[in-house]
């Protein structure tokens, strides 16, 4: 605003007395009225500081935000089924839905299937459909090496080429995929199916996988959270209440956890816990432990809540901290002279006030918590995996189902950034901070 | 929170009780990444001490690991993939995180709260599901299984970093420095050469090393975007801890180790430092 010039004495003296509203309004030295060259000149401010962060907020927007969006776009399209049978889908909507469709869904069929014989695109489908009707890929490719020679009337005439072409569900089946949209890894993956009838049911309590496994990484990440919670807050309240050279000192026993490797902690986690490991020779050693029962503590849940409650933890203390340092202690003593007890000075004086770091703090180590993939992988065995474990197996590997990992990752996504949403709104983003 | 000398036996108790949790807890902190120090001269291929080591017979300490670890060329050219890719993208994300924090920082700047949500957002978004998004998104344009591709995703990892060590150290910065640099005579240039860079130098560094640290630390996305070319050590050590157990990962551990320490004094050398340039003395 330095280079917006005023116009001079007269517009001061002006200022001391009521205005005339027939007066020229106020203007800078080049003749423009006050109010204008202000404006303009907020507007190339604005204008300034939004090109500073263009840079970085397009990159993210293009190499972050978009591949994350494409992804989970991918857990709704359905291109094996909807792309295959194109005459098929223009009729099939018109059919009820009860018994079997009629003739000219079956003619519409037969050419289908020749020109997916001739195109090689039958396989990609029967595989999909195979995998909710068994048996479907046996008929349907049958049928295709003869599409070709089929006479009308074609329903009796694949009826008789195969009994499978009678089956009502594989029908109600092609009705509803052939939409380009579906819901069906969503189903998959919070553990619903489509029953024979078409209807939404519960799978079978042996094929439940994700429901539990969602359960149980928000369960686990809540008891490392109070786990962290219950460590951290001691700690923070003796280095917030320590003098500061000291304090300093001990905050290296914070920080460097905080600053080592991911991969570091975890093995010496491994080297600790496992079954040769050091805390059961040590037990072992002392006699307080046989040879033969030495403790699992490893490839289990014990092992990922352990060893991710010392990953966690500073990003617990350090906000717990940053709030306890501002807290007087002269309100501890205040409420002391009034003659309120050590502890309820605590409960009623210092502990509300330090609600800000906890709500900090608990936000932040759930929000890492729920989506931890190294630590449950290296430690956690079967008992102790997360979800995000189940990710990352079906993105590769033999039996990779990339739609359905994308639906797992849409909804793990939501939820975190629900709470990353509540993060924002108690906390705010802007009051992270680290060391 | 000394204990006062009228405290009673009640008070003394809970005093002494409870800075001796507090010296578990840090314990807990910290032992497990000490244990890993020795282990690693471990003459043996054991993950734990043995009798040798417990007696302090030097028989039972040696460098084997070490020597296995330098002398090995997968693992020195994956040390040297993942150096590469640290020093570029913490370069390039230190440049984008400064400028954006400059902006976020102006009292003019529109939507500030939202904009600071979506470039905090890759801290927050589970790892593994910024790795599945990109390994297909990199793969579209044949890119996958390339330096560039790993340097651009370690580049958005970083940048958060850099912005809150930035806007941090922006919002403890005394705008009417800038005003006293201007009536001492000096011009746009000059003010910001000679007062506004070196004030901000502290937290540009800092995220800067945050950046490097975290992309040299990465596991789950590079290990979806890199081929046996640009292998960088964390995966390698990654695939060590699931199969063949080697106690080489416990000296390129206690190689980590250190130069965590290293990082952490630089840092703490750089606030105080930092600190007297603002005129706080440390207290």
């Amino acid at each position: 605003m330095t280079d917006t010039a005023m116009s001079g004495p007269a517009s001061f003296a002006d200022a001391g007395r009521v205005r005339d509203p027939s007066a020229a309004p106020l203007t800078t030295a080049d003749g423009l009225p006050l109010k204008a060259a202000l404006r303009r000149s907020q507007r190339r401010l604005r204008l300034q500081a939004v090109l500073l962060v263009l840079p970085l907020l397009l990159f993210i927007f293009v190499t972050f935000a978009i591949p994350i969006a494409m992804m989970m776009s991918r857990s709704v399209q359905n291109p094996e089924v909807s792309e295959f049978p194109p005459e098929t889908a223009a009729v099939i909507d018109d059919w009820d839905g009860e018994g079997l469709p009629g003739e000219e869904v079956f003619a519409a069929m037969a050419r289908d299937l020749a020109t997916g014989q001739e195109n090689n695109t039958v396989g990609r489908v029967t595989a999909r459909i195979n995998r909710e009707i068994p048996g479907a890929r046996g008929f349907m490719l049958g049928t295709a090496r003869e599409a070709a020679t089929l006479q009308p009337p074609y329903k009796e005439a694949m009826l008789a080429a195969n009994k499978g072409w009678g089956n009502e569900r594989y029908w109600r089946l092609l009705k509803r995929e052939t939409r380009s949209i579906t819901p069906a890894y969503y189903l998959l993956a919070l553990d619903y199916e489509y029953d024979s009838n078409g209807a939404i049911v519960k799978r079978p309590a042996n094929y439940q996988v994700y429901q539990p496994l969602f359960l149980r990484t928000a369960w686990m990440s809540l008891v490392i959270t109070g786990l962290t919670i219950l460590l951290g807050y001691p700690v923070a309240y003796l280095l917030a209440s320590l003098p500061l050279r000291t304090s300093n000192l001990l905050m290296i026993l914070v920080l460097l956890p905080f600053w080592t490797s991911l991969l570091v902690r975890t093995s010496a986690w491994i080297v600790l816990l496992q079954q040769q490991g050091v805390i059961n020779d040590l037990l072992v050693f002392s006699g307080l432990l046989g040879d033969g029962s030495r403790l699992r503590m490893i490839y289990n849940q014990t092992g990922t809540i352990v060893a991710m409650t010392h990953v966690l933890l500073p990003f617990m203390i350090l906000p717990l901290y940053s709030v306890m340092k501002t807290i007087s202690p002269s309100y501890m003593r205040a409420a002391r002279s009034l003659g309120a007890s050590n502890f309820r000075a605590f409960v009623t004086v210092y502990l509300p006030m330090t609600i800000p770091g906890i709500a900090a703090g608990t936000l932040l180590v759930f929000i890492l918590a729920v989506g931890y993939y190294i630590t449950p992988a290296l430690v956690g065995g079967d008992s102790g995996i997360f979800i995000s474990n189940l990710i990352a197996e079906n993105m590769r590997g033999t039996g990779a189902q990339v739609r359905l990992a994308a639906a797992l990752s849409t909804l793990l996504l939501v939820g975190v950034l629900l709470f990353y949403w509540l993060f924002n709104k108690i906390v705010g983003v802007d009051r992270l901070k680290f060391g | 929170m000394s204990l006062p000398a009228y405290a009673g036996p009640g008070e003394r108790a809970w005093y002494y009780g409870f800075r001796f949790i507090c010296a578990l807890i840090f314990l807990f902190l910290i032992f497990p990444i000490v244990v890993i120090v020795p282990l690693s001269f471990n003459a043996l291929p054991y993950f734990t001490f043995t009798e040798a080591m417990l007696s302090l017979d030097p028989a039972g300490y040696s460098l084997r690991w070490y020597n296995a670890l330098l002398g090995s060329e997968p693992w020195m050219s994956s040390i040297r993939n993942s150096l590469f890719i640290a020093t570029s993208s913490s370069i390039i994300a230190t440049f984008l995180g400064t400028l954006a924090a400059l902006g976020l920082s102006r009292p003019q700047m529109p939507a500030r709260g939202l904009i600071t949500a979506i470039l905090i957002s890759p801290m927050i978004v589970p790892l593994i599901i910024t790795a599945a998004a990109l390994f297909a998104f990199y793969a579209r344009f044949q890119l996958g299984n390339s330096f560039f591709a790993i340097i651009m995703s370690h580049v958005v990892l970083g940048a958060p970093f850099v912005v809150i060590t930035v806007t941090a150290a922006l919002s403890n910065f005394d705008q009417s420095l800038i005003r006293a640099s201007q009536s001492l005579g000096a011009d746009g240039v000059t003010t910001f050469r000679k007062v506004i860079v070196p004030l901000l130098l502290p937290g540009i560094i800092a995220g800067g090393l945050f950046a490097f640290i975290t992309s040299l630390d990465e596991v789950v996305v590079v290990s979806f975007l890199s081929g046996p070319a640009q292998t960088p050590m964390t995966v390698r050590m990654f695939s060590g801890l699931r199969e063949e157990i080697s106690p080489t990962i416990l000296a390129l551990a206690t190689i980590l180790v250190a130069l965590s320490i290293l990082l952490l004094t630089v840092m703490e050398l750089i606030r105080r430092r930092g600190e007297k340039m603002r005129g706080m003395s440390p207290g």
